[in-house]
């Protein structure tokens, strides 16, 4: 639909522009192309450094393009070893918790828009409720560690980011989508609610699924938050909360000393912090432009009623 | 089916209809159950901790066991002034990011729709959407590349161009600023989306008649598009102004939440519960300001969702 009435304009724009046509048209060039560059900028800046010798870094500073071109950054980072530790955790956590945050949350938002579900309305409050008020930080804290004991434990991660009630909402419209008609004749042929939810709906869901398991997937990737609360003990530990450390803990040594003595330090820290970036958000710098229509899809979606 | 079988007897007891509808549901609960246990056991689960506001916590003793002190909590980051700097930085930084966020928005998504070569918009599109996708953690380290008085990409440029480095890093008056075009940079792909869509699905021959009616590109997006907009950006506006009292803790933490400098300038209330809670093990303070920003924030919320059942019904959320 959009596409048809986009097709439509452009042949229309063909027939009749004005001047402030063209005007606008220039400013959207110009506009949009600054926005973009700028959007990609840092990261190249990163990307450039990382290749840079640390010598360079101290004396000329971060730059797009290496003086001298070396890979001993990430040369480090590997031989270092630990940084794969890290990746087999995250890669773990992502496809577990994504594989049970979809179940959950497709298998709730399917039996919550059922119509001839007496309790939906009820159930769904109480989901939606969860949003609405939280208890906060600190009673939160204390639960997870005091009663549940998660304190560096990875569950303290995997669990908390599985479901959320925004997921559930959003697979729930998606499954509105799914023909009332197809349960119906499910029923008629005798199969229960899990049987049709599971042979039948679930196929018909397929969008659904990519866009909430893409949501879920790029929070376990990009998890640092409950990981700084609960894992600080931890020797394996999850790519974005590794690379928050490496950032922090040379952030703090450089505000420690004086900025002019920092190259006495051994270690290459500026290159290295680079190398860890690109080497744990390189995945998704790669994924995203072919998954980002279902994020787009999600937007529109779920955006309003979120 | 649920519906009560008609041949039943009147005096059909309430207890058993619900027992029947209980019944014949049992699978539709059964798939409801995970997620009804995952609710109960993190997030309705930490709600009677909130009485840990109410006590002086001693470890020891337990958040029940703890002496009870009333209010004393709230007294102490009240009368500090903390609690009054903390809710005014949040509140104002979020109507900043609510206006700004909304008019930039708009405007990406109404000068992509005027570009014309489909290639482009894709590729700048996808761009502009990459800030999104990555975590609050490369941003700091992105940020502290491109500003930090030492190496930084900005004042390399300086440097060159013989001025003076600014030591941001040292000085908390640019933050502000910083942190909103960060956000910005941050969040405007993804908020472009809704509205680019919005534009996409205005009716083809409402803009073909006004360019026959002689309507140039101004007039078009002044009469047509930005009426068009008017109800999403209403209710995106209403919805947000329902969490103004939330920050984004990610995007304040990661830029300045480590270096006491930079933060106590634009300190907003989540990264002083943070630090209360797991530098400090301050519990009772940390809950006391969380349980004053969630009560506001529900009070928020379901006033705005009033306002939103009043204008667009269907957009209301309950």
């Amino acid at each position: 639909m959009a596409k048809n009435s986009d097709d439509m304009l452009d042949s229309v724009s063909k027939v009749k522009l004005t001047a402030s046509d063209y005007v606008i048209r220039g400013i959207g060039y110009v506009f949009i192309s600054l926005f973009a560059i700028a959007s990609i900028f840092p990261f190249l800046v990163i990307l450039g450094t990382s290749f840079e010798t640390e010598n360079n870094i101290i004396s000329y500073g971060v730059t797009l393009i290496p003086r001298e071109f070396t890979t001993a950054a990430y040369e480090l980072v590997i031989k270092g070893g630990t940084i794969w530790e890290s990746y087999g955790l995250t890669v773990v956590m992502t496809l577990v918790g994504t594989l049970f945050g979809l179940f959950i949350c497709s298998m709730t938002g399917y039996a919550l828009q059922r119509r001839d579900f007496p309790f939906r309305n009820a159930i769904s409050f109480f989901i939606y409720f969860t949003s609405l008020f939280q208890a906060g930080l600190a009673p939160y804290y204390l639960l997870m560690t005091g009663t549940y004991h998660l304190n560096n434990s990875y569950l303290a991660v995997l669990l908390p980011l599985m479901v959320s009630s925004w997921l559930i909402i959003l697979m729930k419209n998606f499954a509105k989508s799914v023909p009332h008609e197809l349960t119906e004749s499910g029923k008629i042929d005798g199969a229960g609610d899990f049987k049709i939810f599971y042979s039948i709906v679930l196929p018909m869901l397929k969008p659904g699924l990519a866009t909430v398991g893409l949501f879920l997937a790029l929070g376990y990737w990009n998890e640092w938050y409950q990981s700084s609360l609960f894992l600080q003990n931890k020797s394996v530990l999850p790519l974005q909360y590794r690379l928050y450390k490496i950032v922090n803990e040379a952030q703090s040594l450089k505000n420690s000393v004086a900025s002019q003595y920092v190259s006495v330090s051994n270690l290459p820290t500026e290159s290295l912090k680079m190398a860890t970036a690109m080497m744990t958000t390189g995945p998704i710098i790669f994924l995203y432009p072919f998954v980002q229509r279902y994020f787009i899809g999600g937007i529109t979606v779920g955006a309003v009623k979120g | 089916m649920s519906t009560i079988n008609p041949r039943v007897p009147a005096p059909y007891s309430q207890k058993r209809a619900i027992g029947k509808k209980i019944w014949n549901s049992k699978t539709l609960i059964l798939m409801c159950l995970p997620a009804i246990i995952y609710f109960i056991a993190f997030s309705y689960a930490p709600l009677p901790g909130i009485y840990v506001a109410f006590v002086n916590y001693n470890y020891r003793k337990g958040i029940f066991g703890s002496p009870f002190i009333g209010l004393r909590n709230f007294d102490f980051v009240a009368k500090s002034g903390q609690l009054w700097t903390l809710t005014r930085n949040t509140i104002i930084f979020n109507l900043i990011f609510i206006l700004l966020d909304n008019l930039l928005a708009v405007v990406v998504a109404i000068l992509l729709k005027e570009i014309q070569s489909k290639a482009f918009r894709k590729v700048s599109q996808t761009m502009m959407f990459l800030p999104y996708f990555i975590s609050q953690v490369l941003v700091g380290l992105l940020v502290f590349s491109l500003l930090n008085s030492d190496t930084g990409f900005l004042n390399v440029v300086l440097t060159k161009l013989g001025k003076e480095p600014l030591r941001l890093y040292k000085d908390g008056s640019a933050w502000p600023l910083i942190i909103t075009l960060v956000h910005l940079w941050q969040k405007t792909g993804y908020n472009s989306v809704v509205y680019f869509a919005a534009i996409m699905g205005i009716d083809a021959a409402v803009i073909e008649a006004s360019m026959i009616d002689g309507a140039n590109g101004w007039q078009k997006i002044r009469y047509i598009i930005l009426p068009s907009l008017r109800p999403t950006v209403v209710i995106l506006i209403l919805f947000a102004l329902g969490g103004i009292v939330k920050g984004d803790f990610g995007l304040f933490w990661n830029l300045v939440g480590r270096n006491p400098t930079l933060y106590r300038s634009v300190d907003i209330i989540e990264m002083y519960v943070y630090r209360a809670t797991v530098s400090d093990f301050n519990f009772s303070t940390a809950s006391a300001v969380g349980l004053y920003q969630s009560l506001i924030g529900f009070i928020l919320v379901l006033t705005v969702n009033t306002i939103v059942r009043k204008i667009e019904p269907d957009y209301s959320l309950f």
